[in-house]
């Protein structure tokens, strides 16, 4: 109850409501918040660096090892020279080739980030899907869940020469590494989900005469939805690192190669510039996926007002 | 009662219950006795309360006569047909709020004819007409969310409606709101009953609400819930609550219902203990 409450107040201040706003501001109310969130922000990522600053001020962090920010922020053009992109190694071709440095830093995040969001958006489909049919038919269910239950403690890394045996190099490979990371343990989420449907909802759904595949396709789907779009939001995070990971060991050119290669040729600088990126990107596609989940769950009811108030 | 000769099913009464008992989990260590030889006809229009103790069984007897749950034994009949499965001829108002939380409130209201395929202009009508016998048309696209709990619980009395059903089977839909709120949720439904002719199963354990609404009050035991007595309302609508008729029938409803909330409540505390 409280929450729908919640839920309404946060959707007058987004309408800009004077009623909520307690004084007359320049600024719209939700404009406001989101500043001051991102205030908040760069204070606490300030308060790390400069503490990390701080250290190497007083000696105690050795720049060749734990260089702080402003030297390896200080010298981008330097870093992006080393972001190339693989075409320039193959043979026959001139090391001038190929695009500049900044071009490669771009070329190589998009790379990454792109095989994070079609493992991810490959996993989601795949194992709702299976979630699906494992409830739905219990044929299904009997021949496939064992396996799959089987299946999830597997650790990602064990399937990284599964993954080269198949699919060699390029994306596949790690696609394939984030689809892997992910499927078991979202197929068995979707299963329990299923299950933690409100029974009153497929209920009212029976007394108005809904099929089986009404039921599943206009009440529990959209029931689950919420809950799923959460775990994927969690299961976000360990896909970066299994790329990481996957790119790491030659699977292709990427951020994970970089940080190999920082790591071969003993260069901290580019083993925090490249850390600095990968968690730029990872809090910047957290929150995409907040706003994709805020558009399409409107009506999930939002707590954390509720919260914060304690 | 449960010891006459079985009727056949001749008679054009909206439910028929014959000798139900329904055991939850019947055959295994967790069996549990719900209902015992329920023995109830409703006709048709007809506005019939259930009364008992909590647990005794009443909203399990609204799931039977839904289609909900099967019958462990005995039968259960509606106009004739044996109910079998769920039927849009008979709505379930659930006791907690069921809406749909990601529709708005006329897609909820028109979700049933949505299931059967209607075109978007006839449910809409049909939505809207619905939601202005329940005095929400303002509502139509709103979310249940931003609606109050008596304003969700009339959504859920619009969807049942815009079934059309034969059979109305509430479960306690007013028992989460205030005083005053249910008196005038009372005299709505009222109200809606009479426009639509539909048969009315409700269930309560306020005597007040059996006493305002009731045509026949049934009156169950504690569990399991066998049918203690039936005793007709023949008073005429609106009920003035103050009446003495109305004083009357709440004392007696009251002393059918002590002696078996008094062992209700014993039952639950012997079944904590021994937990
Ligand atoms: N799905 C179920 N599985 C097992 N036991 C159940 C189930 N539903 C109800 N029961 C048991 O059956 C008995 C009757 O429950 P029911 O919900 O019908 O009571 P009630 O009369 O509606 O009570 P209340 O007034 O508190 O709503 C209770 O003892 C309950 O524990
Ligand atoms: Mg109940």
């Amino acid at each position: 109850m409280s929450g729908n409450l919640a839920g309404t107040a946060g959707r007058l201040r987004r309408a800009g409501s004077s009623i909520t706003a307690p004084r007359p501001s320049a600024l719209p109310p939700a404009l406001r918040q989101a500043l001051s969130r991102l205030g908040w922000t760069v204070v606490s990522v300030g308060l790390f660096v400069g503490l990390w600053e701080l250290a190497w001020l007083l000696g105690i962090a050795d720049p060749r090892l734990l260089p702080p920010p402003h030297i390896f922020l200080g010298n981008i053009p330097d870093q992006a020279r080393f972001f190339n992109t693989a075409t320039r190694w193959q043979i026959g071709v001139d090391a001038a080739a190929g695009p500049s440095p900044y071009e490669a830093v771009g070329i190589t995040v998009a790379a990454t980030a792109g095989r994070v969001f079609a493992g991810l958006a490959i996993a989601a489909v795949l194992s709702v899907t299976v979630g699906v049919l494992v409830r739905y038919f219990a044929l299904f269910e009997k021949l496939t869940l064992p396996t799959i239950t089987l299946l999830s403690p597997v650790s990602p890394i064990a399937w990284l020469p599964v993954a080269i045996f198949i699919f060699g190099i390029g994306n596949a490979p790690a696609i394939f590494m984030v689809v892997v990371a992910l499927f078991f343990h979202m197929v068995l989420s979707t299963v329990s989900q299923i299950d933690g449907v409100n029974r009153n909802f497929v209920n009212v759904a029976r007394t108005m005469g809904a099929t089986k595949r009404q039921i599943y396709a206009r009440v529990i789907i959209p029931a689950i939805l919420p809950q799923m779009l959460i775990v994927l939001r969690l299961n976000l995070f360990g896909a970066w690192m299994v790329v990481l990971v996957a790119e790491s060991t030659g699977v292709g050119f990427g951020l994970g190669q970089v940080i190999m290669l920082a790591r071969n040729t003993f260069n901290p600088s580019l083993v925090f510039f490249t850390i600095a990126l990968i968690g730029l990107l990872g809090f910047l596609t957290d929150w995409l996926l907040r706003q994709v989940q805020r558009r399409i769950l409107y009506w999930v009811p939002q707590t954390t007002g509720v919260l914060r108030g304690l | 009662m449960g010891s006459e000769p079985v009727q056949p099913f001749s008679s054009k009464d909206a439910v028929v219950c014959r000798a139900v008992s329904k055991t939850w989990a019947a055959g295994t260590a967790r069996a549990h006795e719900a209902l015992r030889a329920i023995d109830l006809e409703v006709a048709p229009g007809e506005f019939v309360v259930l009364l008992g103790p909590s647990g005794c069984g009443k909203s399990t007897l609204l799931y039977l006569v839904a289609g909900l749950e099967e019958t462990t034994s005995g039968e259960i009949h509606s106009f004739r047909d044996p109910v079998e499965r769920p039927s849009p001829d008979r709505s379930l108002i659930f006791q907690e709020t069921s809406l749909f939380p990601w529709l708005s409130v006329w897609q909820n209201v028109a979700f049933g004819l949505s299931i059967r395929g209607a075109p978007e202009d006839e449910r809409r009508a049909t939505a809207r007409e619905a939601l202005a016998r329940v005095g929400l048309a303002e509502a139509m696209h709103k979310r249940p969310d931003e609606l109050s709990g008596g304003m969700r619980q009339r959504v859920a009395v619009a969807r049942a409606l815009a079934m059309r059903p034969k059979v109305l089977l509430m479960d306690e839909p007013f028992a989460a709101l205030d005083v005053q709120t249910r008196a005038k949720m009372q005299d709505f439904l009222l109200d809606v009953w009479r426009d639509s002719g539909a048969s009315v199963l409700f269930v309560t354990h306020h005597i007040d609400e059996a006493v305002a609404l009731a045509d026949r009050v049934v009156v169950f035991t504690a569990r399991p819930g066998r049918i203690k007595s039936i005793i007709p309302v023949d008073l005429p609508r609106p009920r003035d609550p103050f009446s003495p008729e109305c004083a009357h029938l709440r004392v007696r409803l009251t002393g059918e219902l002590r002696g078996e909330v008094d062992r209700a409540f014993a039952e639950q505390e012997a079944l904590a203990g021994a937990a």
